[in-house]
């Protein structure tokens, strides 16, 4: 991997120009998806705008920041639903619920960027404190820490109401445009998962991106050639909080409620379901995982049920497909695509000759 | 692994007792107020309280209850984490269907409660139960992973899914109770003294047997796994294995089977405290991940892949759930995560752990 000083940068720009050019011809599929994603509203209803794709975008948004410190910082951390569920939270208590005796009703523009900084806030304590130990430590700590938050959520009654969390949380009015109408809020997601998807891809291509992976790979050698290891990994955190703060910003308005068990530890877990099933390698991944979950979240209830299995064992089944994907498939719904693409091409070749 | 202070001992070839000494002589002030606790502690339980002390610190028999029960709680926790810390210390497996395995276990000595009646029986059925099933998972999933961290404990996560699914499948949602036998049954006299009546007749502590012996039973199997690791040729292994197991392949020990003893071993032990936790509480859907987050929980606060890391770190969880649910209501279960980050940031290995 080229980890280059800044005066090598030039060549890195090459590299990731022409890396574009590659990416273009090789990933058209993945062009032909923005354009179906752009004309999405015309095509499909309201429900299968908000409920399926919106909800997947939102959701791949918050596995994204997950796949980010996974993929490229090797730090798997537990604690980006969390982060999103800290923003949402605050976005109720800032901004508007039902629950008057406690939301501040500020206008969204103060309430949103409050709410950013705090879930930012944790985000990077939590790294900090994940950040000094290594490797596979970090998934215990972050699990804890986690579950540390849901437990807060569900016995803190001031901050928090308890049990019961925020319902009744508006999308904010503003030019003119009701933000949680179907269609502007599909747009508006779109808009911040797609920002999100080529912003994650930048700085995975930018020097920090680059350091970062070296850290990844070699810790002791990035240490000694003079880069600052914890302040790299703490960063990385600071920049995924983000990521899962404003996802968790848009989750809480699209449910229009928010609960302790909006961040239990099964909806952590199945983040990290979400995230290992697409892939970590690169950020679609979390996407394509989202888009899979949704899907059977939706439809594998009644699925199970006209095959004549209970319902109920909804679980067994994301379970089974996730140990087959780690078992089969470490680098998730991409390393199947990648093997396919490449044996095509291989059979291509050969039949050219 | 044991070496409770750091490789002092190890390097330098001297005694337990000498790696305390030195301990001492490095952190006169830490020791110091570790003994000042110890003592305050200790007139707490067992001198009378002051007349306004009580105002002041709420009942002594409602503190002195708390204590037992945290401590009682902590030899549960010891035995959960200790398996948990056991399998990561060796093969760098974060187990996260540990708390599975417990509920399992849990599961399987009420059955076994139901058809035979007896209760110490039932302990021997849930650790082999236990026991095969950690087994194959060693034999058949994680051997063929070794030395990927990641994707291993990926497949406990999907296995800890899959497992509550079907356990809820079978036993359903509802809390199960394992009846304590009637030998073990009811309240023993301890001679500390909670109260004093008016006229002047001291009132003791009667505190359920069942807690007691269970705690008694950890105890001896602390000390005998203890025993077992420094003793014993397979805890030689063990103990090689865990600084470097590489090593230890390399010079001709079947690695593969000390792995499929471990885990074994581990997952038995946590099938035991299922029947435990079933005894003193109840055993019900969510208890895995309760149990799995308490194992985490204590063997980070204790140091990871430390059998008295796992003791440490259990006393002071258990203790501080119970205390906390006596004294600060509202975050009892927050206070003992917030020890963790306190331990996270101060010392990251754990309080016992090497790095």
């Amino acid at each position: 991997m080229a980890i280059t000083q800044a005066t090598d940068a030039p060549i890195g720009m090459d590299e990731a120009q022409r890396n574009a050019a590659a990416w273009l011809s090789n990933y058209s599929a993945i062009l032909l998806l923005g354009l179906v994603l752009l004309f999405l509203p015309a095509i499909a209803n309201n429900f299968f705008l908000d409920q399926i794709v919106g909800w997947a975008l939102i959701l791949g948004m918050i596995a994204l920041s997950l796949m980010f410190l996974a993929g490229y910082g090797g730090m798997v951390s537990l604690a980006q639903m969390t982060v999103a569920g800290i923003a949402g939270y605050m976005i109720a208590v800032f901004g508007a619920s039902s629950l008057p005796a406690i939301s501040l009703f500020w206008p969204w523009w103060v309430a949103v960027p409050i709410a950013i900084l705090i879930a930012g806030a944790f985000g990077t304590l939590a790294g900090a404190l994940s950040a000094r130990t290594e490797g596979i430590y970090t998934i215990m700590i972050t699990l804890a820490l986690a579950s540390a938050f849901f437990y807060l959520a569900l016995q803190n009654w001031p901050i928090f109401n308890g049990f019961n969390g925020f319902t009744t949380i508006p999308a904010p009015h503003f030019l003119g445009v009701n933000w949680r109408s179907p269609v502007p809020f599909y747009y508006l997601v779109l808009f911040f998962a797609v920002l999100s998807y080529f912003v994650v891809l930048y700085v995975s291509r930018a020097p920090f991106g680059l350091a970062l992976q070296g850290v990844r790979d070699n810790p002791r050698r990035m240490e000694a050639i003079g880069y600052n290891v914890t302040a790299h990994r703490i960063a990385a955190y600071a920049f995924a909080a983000l990521i899962a703060a404003i996802g968790g910003i848009l989750l809480v308005w699209q449910n229009n409620q928010i609960s302790p068990f909006s961040v239990g530890v099964d909806v952590v877990i199945n983040l990290l379901v979400i995230a290992v099933v697409g892939g970590l390698s690169h950020p679609i991944g979390p996407f394509i995982g989202a888009i899979i979950y949704v899907i059977l979240r939706t439809f594998a209830l009644d699925a199970l049920v006209a095959v004549g299995l209970d319902g109920r064992r909804f679980q067994t089944l994301i379970g089974l497909g996730f140990l087959v994907i780690v078992l089969f498939s470490p680098d998730g719904v991409i390393g199947i695509w990648r093997h396919w693409s490449s044996r095509i091409r291989a059979r291509g070749a050969r039949s050219g000759f | 692994m044991a070496t409770a202070f750091g490789d002092d001992g190890a390097v330098h070839g001297a005694g337990r007792s000498d790696a305390v000494v030195r301990w001492i002589e490095r952190h006169p002030i830490g020791a110091l107020i570790i003994a000042i606790a110890v003592i305050f502690v200790l007139w707490l339980v067992f001198a009378p309280w002051p007349e306004g002390f009580e105002d002041w610190f709420g009942k002594k028999r409602i503190f002195i209850n708390a204590l037992f029960n945290g401590i009682t709680l902590g030899a549960l926790y010891f035995l959960v984490a200790t398996g948990f810390t056991l399998i990561f210390g060796l093969m760098r497996n974060v187990n996260l269907a540990h708390g599975s395995l417990y509920l399992f276990g849990g599961y399987m000595g009420y059955e076994a409660t139901q058809w035979t009646g007896s209760w110490l029986f039932s302990y021997v059925i849930a650790f082999i139960c236990c026991a095969i099933v950690g087994m194959a998972m060693q034999f058949f999933i994680f051997r063929r992973m070794e030395g990927e961290d990641l994707r291993q404990t990926l497949v406990t996560l999907g296995l800890s899914i899959i497992f509550s699914d079907l356990m809820v499948w079978v036993w359903g949602g509802n809390p199960i109770q394992i009846d304590t036998p009637d030998y073990l049954a009811g309240p023993v006299p301890t001679p500390i003294v909670v109260a004093v009546r008016s006229s002047g007749e001291a009132v003791f502590l009667h505190y359920p047997t069942v807690r007691l012996v269970i705690f008694l039973a950890a105890v001896v199997i602390g000390i005998a796994m203890w025993i077992a690791l420094h003793r014993t040729r397979i805890g030689m292994m063990i103990r090689a294995g865990v600084d470097d197991r590489d090593m230890l392949s390399v010079l001709g020990y079947r690695v593969q089977l000390l792995f499929i003893i471990v885990f074994a071993f581990g997952a038995g032990l946590a099938g035991m405290a299922g029947i435990v936790g079933g005894t003193f509480q109840s055993i019900s859907l969510g208890e895995d991940s309760h149990f799995l987050l308490a194992s985490l929980v204590v063997v980070i606060v204790g140091g990871m892949g430390s059998i008295p890391g796992a003791a440490l770190g259990a006393l002071i969880i258990g203790l501080s759930e119970q205390i906390g649910v006596v004294y600060f209501q509202n975050y009892a279960t927050v206070l003992s995560f917030l020890i963790m980050v306190i331990v996270l940031a101060l010392r990251p290995q754990g309080l016992l752990g090497r790095r």
